[in-house]
C-alpha cells in the first residue's frame, strides 16, 4: 500500500549529468575559491606589512651610520705652532690656519665661491680647538702633512640626505642658506664627502640640539649590563622554579598556586612591571634610578615566566626511561635529576633563555618608568661595579629618547638604534636556532 | 664595607668549608671513601650550604629591614613645624637622604673628616658651605633639622651596616664549623644536602608567587593612598582629564573614562585589523597551504611578534602617521589634524598582534579531530563549507580565548600608543583624532617625577591598578574557554 503510494509520487528526473556543471555547483566552487583568495591575502598583507617595515627600517635607519667629513690635507710648521701658542687667542689662530687651507685647497680644485669664515665655522664648528689637541699630543706631526677629517654639523648633513632643501631651509645659527654655495663648492671639491659615522657607533648621546654627536654606544654597555644581570639571576632562578614543578612538585593546592601564578605573570603588561620595580625598587629599596642593575631586576622578573615555561617544555622532553635507568643503578631523585636530566635538556634550556633575553633586550616600557629616559647618557661607566650601579641609559630607552626629540635629526639615530637592536636580536635568535637544530634530539 | 665584598668573603667561606668538611670526613673514614655514607662531596656541600644559606637570608631581610627602620626613626626626629606648607614628609625625607649623600661624597673627598660629618653641634652655615665646596648640591631647604636628620641618617646606617657585617661573618663562619663537626662518616650528608637543595628549588618557584605579591602590593597601596587624596567615585567616574603641574591637587581633574575610552578605541581597531588576517592566515596555513609555504609563511608571520614594541611605536610615529596624513590629513579629505591618531596606533598595534591571532587560532584549529572534516566531506560539503560549518565552530571557544588574548595584549601595549596616539585625552568617536590611553598616561604621570606624593603622581598607580585588573581579567577568562574547550577533545 505504502509503497505503491510511493511509487505513485514519480521522482523529479535528473535533468543533467554529473558532469556538467550546475548553477548550485558553479556557485558552491565559487565560494570555496573566494575563500581560498581571503586566505592568501591575509597572509601576503602579514608579509607585506612585514616588508613595509623592513623597508622603511633600513631606509630610514642607513643614513645614521653615514656622515658628511670634510677632508683636508694641513701642514703646520713648527714657526706657525710657536706663534699660535704665543697669541692670547689661541684657537683663533689654528682656525685661521685651518681657514687657509682650506681657501687654499678650494682654489687647487678650481672651485670658486665666496669664502666667509663665519660660515665654515657653522658648517665645521670650531676647527682650532680640535688643532691644537692634535698638534699638541702629537707636536712630531709639526712640519708633516696631516690628513685631517672633519664632522660637517648635522644641518650639512641633512642637506645631502635631503632633510633640508634650498627651498625649506630657515636661516638660523646653525646654518644660513648662503652657506649652502660653499657646502657645495667644498662638495664638488671633493673636499666634502661621506664617511662613515663611528661617533654613531662609539659615542655617548648628546645634547637635544646636536644630533650629529649622538651615539648609541653607552647604552649598548647599558643594556650589556642590564643582560648580564639578568641572565646572572633568571637562568638559576627559572632552572630551580622548573625542576622543582616538574620533577618535585606534589599535586597540592601550592603547586598549583605557583602554576597560576606563572602563567598570569606571562600575561601581565610589561608597564605593569615597570610600577613594581618603581615602588619595590626604587620607592622601597631606594636603589639608585635608571641604574641597569635596577633595570636588570624588572627584566628578570618579566623573564623568568619565559624561561620556566621554556625550560619545563624540555625537562617534559626528556624520556622518563633516563630517570628510571638512573634510579635503577642506585642514584637519588636529585642524582638523577642533576646528573642525567638536566643535561639532556640544556640545549631546550638555553634555546629558552636566549629568546628570553631577546625579549628583555628589546623591552621598553618598564625602563621608561625606572628614569632611563629622562637620563641622558653621557658617558661610559668608569668601572665594572659602576657598570651596575651608575645611571645609565639602554638600547630601547635610547632609541625612544630620540624619537621623543624635537630636532628631526635625531629620527634618523633613532632608526640606525632600531638597526643595532635588530640586529643583536637577529644574532641571539640565530644562535638559538642553531642551538635547537644541533642539540635537538628526538626520543 | 661594600656588599658586593661581603658576599665574596662568604663565598671564600664556603669554599673553605667545603675543602676542610670533604677532607676531614674522608679523614674520619680512614681517607677509605667507601666506609662514607654519601660521597666525599656531599660533605663538603653540606659545610658550604650551612655557611652560605643562613647568611645570606639574614643579609637580604637586613638589608631589607634596615632603611626601613632608620627612615622610621630619622623621620621621628623631623617636627612637624619644619615640613613646609605643601610639602610632606617624604619629600623632606628625600631631602635628608640627598644631604647624607652629600656628605658622603664631600668625606669621600677628603673636604671633611668623618668626626666633622657627624659632628651634631657643628655649625649649619660651615657645613653646608664646604658640602658647596665639594661640589655637593646643597638646596635652600636644607635646614638645621634636616641636617641634624641627615647626620643621624648617615651615623645609623654606618652603624647597621658595621653590625650587618659582623652579623653575617659570624653565622658564615659558625655554619662553616658546624657544618665540618657533623662530617663524619655515619653522617648522613647527602640526605642533608638534598633536603637543602629541594628547599631551594621551592624558594626559587615561590618566587613567582612573590612577584605576583609585589604588584598587587604596590598598586594597593600606592592605589589607597591615591584615594585618600582624591576621590575615587570621581576617578572611575569623571568625564575629564587634566592633571595640573604645578598645583598640588586641588585644579586636576582626574576622571579615567577618557583614557578607558581611547584604549578601547584604539584596541578595537587593532582587533578589526588583527582577527580577520589573523584568522584567515591560520585558516589558509592549518587547511590549504601546502607543508612549503606553511614552513615559510608561519615563521614570516612569527617575526612580526618577536620585533620589539618601540619598533612599531616609531613605525607608528615615523612611517605610518605621516603616511596616513597624506591621504586623510588636510591635503588629502582633510578628516586628520596630525600625524598620531587612534587609526595610527590601532593598525600598527593590528600588525604586532597579527601572529598572536594567528599562532594560537592555527593550533587551535590544528587540534580539531580529523573525523569531524571526514565526516563533513563524507557528506559532499566542500573544503569551505567544512571549514566554515564543521571546523570554525568546533574550534570557536579557543579561538575566541586567543582573541581575548590578543585584547589583553591590545590594552596593556604601551611603546605603540605612547609614540603613535597623541597625548590629548578625548572622548571622540572620530578614529583620525589623538586620543590617549591608561598605559600611555601611566608613562607620563610617573616619568621624570621622583615625589610620589602628589595625587597627580599617585594616580598612575591607580591607573595601573585599573590595567591589571581589566588584563588580568581577559586572562582569565581566556585560559578558562580555552581549557573548557580542550577537555571536549583531549
Amino acid at each position: 500500500m505504502t509503497d505503491a503510494s510511493l511509487n505513485s509520487v514519480p521522482a523529479a528526473p535528473r535533468s543533467r549529468s554529473l558532469h556538467t556543471v550546475d548553477e548550485r555547483t558553479r556557485k558552491r566552487n565559487a565560494a570555496e575559491k573566494r575563500f581560498r583568495v581571503y586566505g592568501v591575502t591575509a597572509i601576503l598583507i602579514g608579509i607585506v606589512f612585514l616588508a613595509v617595515l623592513a623597508v622603511s627600517i633600513v631606509r630610514s635607519g642607513m643614513p645614521a651610520f653615514s656622515r658628511m667629513v670634510v677632508e683636508i690635507d694641513f701642514v703646520l710648521t713648527q714657526e706657525q705652532f710657536d706663534e699660535a701658542e704665543a697669541q692670547l687667542m689661541k684657537t683663533s689662530a689654528y682656525q685661521a690656519y685651518f681657514n687657509a687651507a682650506l681657501q687654499e685647497s678650494l682654489n687647487a680644485a678650481g672651485v670658486s665661491a665666496p669664502f666667509d669664515e663665519a660660515a665654515v665655522e657653522r658648517i665645521l664648528g670650531k676647527t682650532g680647538g680640535i688643532l691644537r689637541e692634535f698638534y699638541r699630543e702629537n707636536p712630531d706631526r709639526l712640519g708633516q702633512p696631516v690628513s685631517f677629517e672633519l664632522p660637517a654639523s648635522s644641518r650639512v648633513d641633512g642637506y645631502y640626505k635631503g632633510r633640508v632643501t634650498r627651498d625649506t631651509i630657515v636661516d638660523s645659527r646653525f646654518l644660513m642658506k648662503s652657506d649652502l654655495d660653499i657646502v657645495d663648492a667644498m662638495h664638488d671639491a671633493g673636499i666634502l664627502k661621506r664617511g662613515f659615522n663611528w661617533t654613531f657607533i662609539q659615542g655617548t648621546d648628546s645634547g637635544v640640539d646636536n644630533p650629529g654627536g649622538a651615539g648609541i654606544g653607552a647604552s649598548v654597555i647599558g643594556s650589556f649590563f642590564m643582560m648580564i644581570v639578568v641572565l646572572v639571576l633568571s637562568l638559576p632562578i627559572g632552572v630551580a622554579a622548573s625542576i622543582y614543578l616538574e620533577e618535585f612538585a606534589p599535586q597540592n593546592r601550592f603547586t598549583d598556586l605557583i602554576e597560576v601564578n606563572i602563567s598570569n605573570l606571562a600575561a601581565v603588561p610589561s608597564i605593569v612591571f615597570g610600577i613594581l620595580g618603581l615602588a619595590v625598587f626604587i620607592q622601597f629599596m631606594h636603589l639608585p634610578q635608571s641604574a641597569p642593575l635596577v633595570g636588570g631586576l624588572v627584566l628578570t622578573l618579566m623573564t623568568l615566566p619565559t624561561i620556566i615555561i621554556a625550560t619545563r617544555a624540555s625537562l617534559k622532553a626528556v624520556p622518563p626511561s633516563i630517570r628510571d635507568a638512573a634510579l635503577g643503578v642506585g642514584a637519588s631523585r636529585m642524582q638523577a635529576v642533576f646528573h642525567h636530566v638536566l643535561p639532556l635538556a640544556m640545549p631546550g634550556i638555553l634555546t629558552g633563555t636566549i629568546i628570553g633575553l631577546a625579549q628583555a633586550l628589546g623591552e621598553t616600557a618598564p625602563l621608561l618608568l625606572i628614569g632611563m629616559v629622562g637620563y641622558v647618557a653621557r658617558e661610559y661607566p668608569d668601572s665594572l661595579v659602576a657598570g651596575f650601579t651608575e645611571a645609565n641609559s639602554a638600547m630601547p630607552a635610547q632609541i625612544y629618547t630620540w624619537a621623543a626629540r624635537a630636532d628631526v635629526g635625531f629620527y634618523e639615530k633613532a632608526w640606525g638604534g632600531i638597526i643595532i637592536l635588530l640586529m643583536f636580536l637577529l644574532t641571539m635568535n640565530i644562535i638559538a636556532i642553531i642551538l635547537r637544530r644541533r642539540y635537538e634530539r628526538r626520543w | 664595607m661594600p656588599v658586593l665584598w661581603l658576599v665574596l668573603i662568604i663565598l671564600g667561606i664556603a669554599a673553605v668549608g667545603y675543602v676542610l668538611g670533604r677532607s676531614r670526613a674522608l679523614a674520619s673514614a680512614g681517607g677509605d671513601s667507601r666506609r662514607l655514607h654519601s660521597l666525599p662531596g656531599y660533605y663538603g656541600a653540606n659545610a658550604a650550604l650551612k655557611s652560605i644559606v643562613p647568611a645570606a637570608v639574614v643579609m637580604v631581610v637586613w638589608l631589607l629591614a634596615q632603611p626601613l627602620y632608620v627612615t622610621s626613626v630619622v623621620s621621628d626626629m623631623i617636627p612637624e613645624t619644619s615640613i613646609a606648607e605643601g610639602s610632606s614628609l617624604g619629600l623632606v625625607m628625600s631631602e635628608v637622604r640627598r644631604t647624607a649623600e652629600g656628605l658622603d661624597n664631600a668625606v669621600g673627598l677628603g673636604l671633611m673628616t668623618e668626626d666633622f660629618a657627624r659632628n651634631a653641634r657643628a655649625d649649619l652655615g660651615d657645613i653646608t658651605q664646604r658640602l658647596r665646596d665639594a661640589g655637593q648640591i646643597v638646596t635652600s631647604e636644607v635646614t638645621q633639622p634636616i641636617m641634624r636628620a641627615a647626620q643621624q641618617f648617615r651615623v645609623m646606617n654606618a652603624t647597621g651596616n658595621l653590625l650587618m657585617t659582623g652579623v653575617v661573618l659570624v653565622l658564615a663562619v659558625v655554619g662553616m664549623l658546624w657544618g665540618m663537626r657533623e662530617s663524619g662518616a655515619q653522617f648522613r650528608a647527602r640526605n642533608v644536602v638534598e633536603s637543602g637543595i629541594l628547599a631551594l628549588l621551592v624558594a626559587a618557584a615561590s618566587i613567582a608567587i612573590l612577584t605576583t605579591l609585589g604588584i598587587v602590593l604596590s598598586l594597593v597601596f600606592n592605589t589607597w593612598e591615591f584615594f585618600k587624596l582624591y576621590p575615587a567615585a570621581d576617578f572611575f567616574f569623571g568625564l575629564e582629564w587634566s592633571p595640573s603641574f604645578s598645583g598640588r591637587g586641588g585644579s586636576s581633574e582626574l576622571g579615567i573614562v577618557p583614557l578607558l575610552w581611547g584604549t578601547f578605541y584604539i584596541s578595537i581597531v587593532a582587533l578589526a585589523v588583527a582577527i580577520p588576517i589573523g584568522l584567515f592566515s591560520a585558516i589558509y596555513l592549518s587547511e590549504y597551504a601546502s607543508p612549503r609555504v606553511r614552513a615559510f609563511a608561519k615563521p614570516m608571520l612569527e617575526v612580526l611578534a618577536g620585533i620589539p614594541t618601540i619598533v612599531y611605536g616609531l613605525f607608528a610615529l615615523l612611517t605610518v602617521g605621516p603616511m596616513l596624513m597624506r591621504v586623510f590629513g588636510d591635503d588629502g579629505l582633510g578628516w586628520m589634524q596630525s600625524g598620531t591618531a587612534v587609526m595610527t596606533a590601532g593598525l600598527v598595534m593590528g600588525v604586532m598582534l597579527i601572529p598572536f591571532v594567528s599562532s594560537l587560532s592555527d593550533d587551535i584549529i590544528n587540534a580539531v579531530p580529523q573525523a569531524l572534516r571526514d565526516g563533513s566531506y563524507g557528506l559532499g560539503a566542500t573544503q569551505s563549507e567544512t571549514i566554515r560549518q564543521v571546523v570554525l565552530p568546533a574550534a570557536l571557544p579557543g579561538i575566541v580565548g586567543a582573541i581575548l588574548l590578543a585584547a589583553s595584549r591590545a590594552i596593556g601595549e604601551t611603546m605603540i600608543v605612547v609614540l603613535g596616539a597623541g597625548a590629548a585625552a578625548r572622548l571622540s568617536m572620530n578614529p583620525f583624532e589623538a586620543m590617549t590611553t591608561v598605559t600611555a598616561k601611566i608613562v607620563s604621570q610617573l616619568t621624570g617625577d621622583s615625589d610620589f606624593a602628589s595625587p597627580e603622581a599617585l594616580v598612575a598607580f591607580a591607573l595601573g591598578m585599573t590595567l591589571f585588573v581589566l588584563t588580568l581579567g581577559l586572562n582569565v577568562l581566556a585560559l578558562y574557554i580555552v581549557r573548557k574547550y580542550r577537555e571536549q577533545y583531549e
